[in-house]
C-alpha cells in the first residue's frame, strides 16, 4: 500500500500545483485562503521532491506511467538523481519567492483586477517546471515548456503597464519562435525514429544515419538554447526580465533558463552521447560567458546587470556539458543548483533595494551600506558567491568545471578555461561596481529632477502602479520617509535570508552535495538504469 | 516511408508566409504569422504520421490504420496555439490602449547605451571623477 503510494509520488510535483491552482481560482476572492493554499501546496511539493530525491538516490530512478498507458505510447514521468535534485531546488526556491511576494503584500487586489491571478499563475508555473524536469518523453517536455511559458506570459505582463507590455511582447514572440522550433524538432524526431519516448530514443538514435542524428541534435540544441539564453540566442533575456515585478524576475531568472539548460544536458547525455557537437558547444559556451559579462559591465541598472550576468553564467553550465566527462557534468549539475539559488537571491535583494530606495538605477542609488547595513550584507554574500570567491559554492562549482576542462586537454577546452576565469573576474568587477555605486558611495552626487528612464515601480514597489518615470525629488521624499519608518519589512527580508541560507548550505554541505552530483553524473553517463526505469514496467 | 509531396508543399508555404509576417513590427501581424506557422506545423505532423489509413479505432476495420500519436500531438499543439494567440491578441489590444499602436517598441535602456557609444561617452557609472556632463547629457532627448 505504502509502496504503491510512493511509486505514484513522481506525479505529486506536477499534480499538486495544478490542484492548488484550481483551489485558488475557486477561492478567487479570498486573498487569505489563496495565500494559505499556495503555501501548503508548495510546502507539500518540497516534501515530495525531497522524498523523491532520497528514493532516487537510494533505489535508482523512480518512474510512473500516467493513466497506466505503457511508456512507449503513454506519458511517463521519471525522477532520477539529476531530475529530483533540480526538482527539490526549484521547489525550495519557488516556496521562498512565494513567501517573499506574500511579504510584498500587494499582489492580491490591485486596481482594475477583478480576480487575483498571481497565485494560481505562480502555481501553474511551478507545475510546468516540475513537468519539464520529470518528463521522460520529448512531447511531454514540450507540454511542460508550454505550461511554464503560458504562465510566465501572464506573470511578466502583470498589471499591464507600458514597460511591461513592451518587454512582455518581446518575451512572448521569442517564446513562440522557440516553441515552433520545438514542434519542428518533435516532428523530425518522430519521423526519424517513430517515437518520442526518451528511453526508446536512446536505443534508436544510435541506429540512425549519423547525418540524420546530427540534424536532430542540432535542431534540439537550437530550440533549447533559445530557452536557456545561450549566445547568440540570448538577446531577448536582458530586454524582457528586468521590468517584471521583483519576485517574478527572481523566479524567472532562477528557474526558466535552467529548464532550458536541463533539457540540453538531458538530451546531450541521454540521446546524443559522444562529442559530435562538442566544438560547437564549447564555442557557444565561450561566447556566452564573455559577451554576456561584457554586457553586464555596460549596464547602469542593478536588475539589468544581474540579467546579463545570468546570461553569462549559462556559459559555465554549457562548458561543463560540452566537456561531457563525469567530473565536468557533475560540476555543471552543482553549478546549476548553485546558480538557481544565488541568482534568485540576488534578484530578491534587488527587489528589496527597489522597495527601500524606489529605484535600482545605479546613477541614483548610494549610501545603502550606511543606511541599510543588513541589506548590504544580504547583497554582498550572494554577490561574492556569484563571482566565485572561495570558499563559496560558486568557487567549488567553477573549480570542478575548470578541472574537467583542463583534464580534457584540447586547445579549445583550455581557451574555454581562460574565458571562464576572465568571466569570473569580470563578474567580480560587475558586482563590485554595484557594491560601490549603490552601497558605498554617498548619496546624491547628481542634480535633482533627472528623468530616469527605467523605473517601472513607484517608490512603494507597487506591483500594479508605477508611472514609468521617477525623479530625484520624488525619490528623496521617499528616502526621508523611508529613513524614519524605515526598515525593511521583515516579511520580505526573511524569505530572502532563508534563500540565502539555502545558498550558504550548499557551501557548508559542499562535500555530500558534490558527491550526490557525481553520482547523478555517473547515472547520466550510463543511461541503462534510466531506460530500465522507463521501459521496465511497460 | 513515402511522403505526401502536396502536404509538404503546404507546410513549406504556410511556414514561409508565417515567418515573413513574424518579421513585421506590428504584434497583430506577428500573431497571424504564428497562426500560419502553427497550422503549417500541424500539417507537418500529418506528413510525419505516414500514409493515411483507416480511423485508428480497434475493431472497426482490418485495413491499416493511421498512426494516432502524431494526431494527438497536433491536437495538443492546436490547443496551445489557441491559448497563446488569445493571450497575444489581448496583449496587442492592451498595447494599442496604452500607446495607440501595437508596434513592438525598442528598448529604451539599450537605446541609451547605444547613444552613449555613438557619442563616445563613458557609461554614466564610469568613475572618472568628472561628473559635470553626466547623466543629464546622456539622457537628453530620450524621455519619450
Amino acid at each position: 500500500m505504502i509502496d504503491t503510494l510512493l511509486n505514484q509520488l513522481v506525479l505529486a510535483p506536477v499534480i499538486l500545483p495544478l490542484l492548488g491552482t484550481g483551489l485558488c481560482l475557486a477561492f478567487g476572492r479570498l486573498a487569505a485562503a489563496q495565500r494559505l493554499i499556495s503555501i501548503i501546496i508548495l510546502s507539500l511539493s518540497v516534501a515530495a521532491a525531497a522524498t523523491l530525491l532520497f528514493r532516487a538516490d537510494k533505489y535508482g530512478p523512480q518512474s510512473f506511467n500516467v493513466g497506466g498507458w505503457p511508456a512507449d505510447i503513454g506519458i511517463s514521468l521519471v525522477a532520477d538523481r539529476f531530475s529530483a535534485l533540480l526538482l527539490l531546488t526549484s521547489s525550495i526556491v519557488t516556496l521562498c519567492v512565494l513567501m517573499y511576494s506574500i511579504g510584498q503584500g500587494i499582489v492580491e487586489f490591485g486596481r482594475d483586477t477583478p480576480l487575483s491571478v498571481f497565485y494560481p499563475t505562480f502555481l501553474v508555473l511551478n507545475a510546468g517546471v516540475s513537468n519539464a524536469f520529470l518528463s521522460a518523453d520529448l512531447f511531454n517536455l514540450f507540454v511542460g515548456f508550454e505550461v511554464l511559458l503560458a504562465s510566465s506570459f501572464v506573470l511578466i505582463t502583470l498589471g499591464g503597464t507600458e514597460a511591461r507590455v513592451r518587454s512582455g511582447t518581446i518575451y512572448i514572440v521569442i517564446s513562440l519562435v522557440s516553441s515552433a522550433l520545438f514542434l519542428i524538432s518533435v516532428a523530425a524526431v518522430y519521423a526519424a525514429t517513430g517515437t518520442v519516448n526518451f528511453a526508446q530514443l536512446a536505443q534508436r538514435i544510435p541506429e540512425l544515419n549519423p547525418d540524420v542524428a546530427l540534424l536532430l541534435q542540432l535542431l534540439l540544441l537550437v530550440t533549447f538554447s533559445v530557452k536557456a539564453a545561450v549566445f547568440p540566442l540570448s538577446a531577448w533575456l536582458p530586454d524582457s526580465y528586468p521590468t517584471a515585478p521583483a519576485p517574478v524576475t527572481a523566479v524567472f531568472a532562477g528557474l526558466l533558463t535552467k529548464v532550458g539548460v536541463y533539457a540540453i544536458l538531458r538530451t546531450q547525455t541521454l540521446l546524443f552521447p559522444g562529442d559530435q557537437a562538442k566544438t560547437l558547444l564549447l564555442w557557444a559556451a565561450i561566447l556566452t560567458m564573455v559577451i554576456g559579462i561584457l554586457g553586464a559591465i555596460a549596464q547602469s541598472d542593478i536588475k539589468r546587470v544581474l540579467s546579463f550576468t545570468l546570461v553569462s553564467h549559462i556559459g559555465f553550465m554549457l562548458f561543463g556539458i560540452a566537456i561531457g566527462s563525469e567530473l565536468a557534468i557533475a560540476g555543471a549539475i552543482f553549478y546549476i543548483v548553485h546558480h538557481i539559488t544565488v541568482q534568485t537571491t540576488l534578484f530578491l535583494v534587488a527587489g528589496l533595494v527597489e522597495f527601500r530606495s524606489g529605484t535600482t538605477n545605479l546613477d541614483l542609488l548610494g549610501g545603502l551600506a550606511r543606511h541599510a547595513p543588513l541589506l548590504a550584507l544580504m547583497f554582498f554574500v550572494p554577490a561574492m558567491n556569484l563571482a566565485g570567491i572561495p570558499p563559496f559554492s560558486g568557487f567549488l562549482a567553477k573549480l570542478a568545471i575548470l578541472q574537467g576542462g583542463a583534464a580534457d586537454g584540447t586547445p579549445l577546452a583550455f581557451a574555454a578555461v581562460v574565458a571562464a576565469i576572465a568571466t569570473s573576474l569580470l563578474t567580480l568587477y560587475a558586482m563590485a561596481k554595484i557594491w560601490n555605486r549603490a552601497f558605498w558611495q554617498p548619496l546624491g552626487e547628481y542634480e535633482a529632477d533627472t528623468p530616469v528612464p527605467l523605473a517601472p515601480e513607484s517608490a512603494g514597489g507597487s506591483l500594479y502602479g508605477g508611472s514609468g518615470v521617477s525623479t530625484m525629488t520624488q525619490r528623496e521624499t521617499s528616502w526621508t520617509e523611508a529613513s524614519e519608518d524605515a526598515r525593511l519589512p521583515l516579511r520580505m527580508a526573511l524569505p530572502t535570508v532563508a534563500l540565502g541560507a539555502v545558498m550558504l548550505s550548499l557551501t557548508l554541505l559542499a562535500g555530500p552535495m558534490f558527491q550526490l552530483c557525481e553520482r547523478a553524473a555517473v547515472e547520466l553517463s550510463d543511461p541503462t538504469s534510466y531506460i530500465q526505469a522507463v521501459l521496465g514496467n511497460a | 516511408m513515402s511522403a505526401n509531396l502536396a502536404l509538404i508543399a503546404v507546410v513549406g508555404i504556410l511556414v514561409a508566409a508565417g515567418v515573413t509576417l513574424v518579421l513585421e513590427r506590428s504584434l497583430t501581424r506577428i500573431l497571424i504569422g504564428f497562426v500560419l506557422i502553427g497550422n503549417g506545423l500541424n500539417a507537418l505532423f500529418l506528413v510525419v504520421s505516414g500514409p493515411a489509413g483507416a480511423a485508428p479505432i480497434l475493431g472497426i476495420t482490418d485495413e491499416p490504420m493511421s498512426d494516432p500519436l502524431p494526431q494527438a500531438m497536433a491536437l495538443t499543439a492546436i490547443v496551445i496555439l489557441l491559448g497563446t494567440t488569445a493571450f497575444g491578441l489581448a496583449l496587442a489590444y492592451r498595447a494599442w490602449q496604452l500607446t495607440g499602436t501595437d508596434d513592438v517598441q525598442d528598448d529604451l535602456e539599450d537605446d541609451l547605451i547605444r547613444r552613449r557609444a555613438e557619442r563616445d561617452l563613458a557609461s554614466a557609472t564610469f568613475d572618472d571623477g568628472d561628473d559635470t556632463q553626466l547623466p543629464d547629457e546622456a539622457y537628453e532627448g530620450s524621455d519619450q
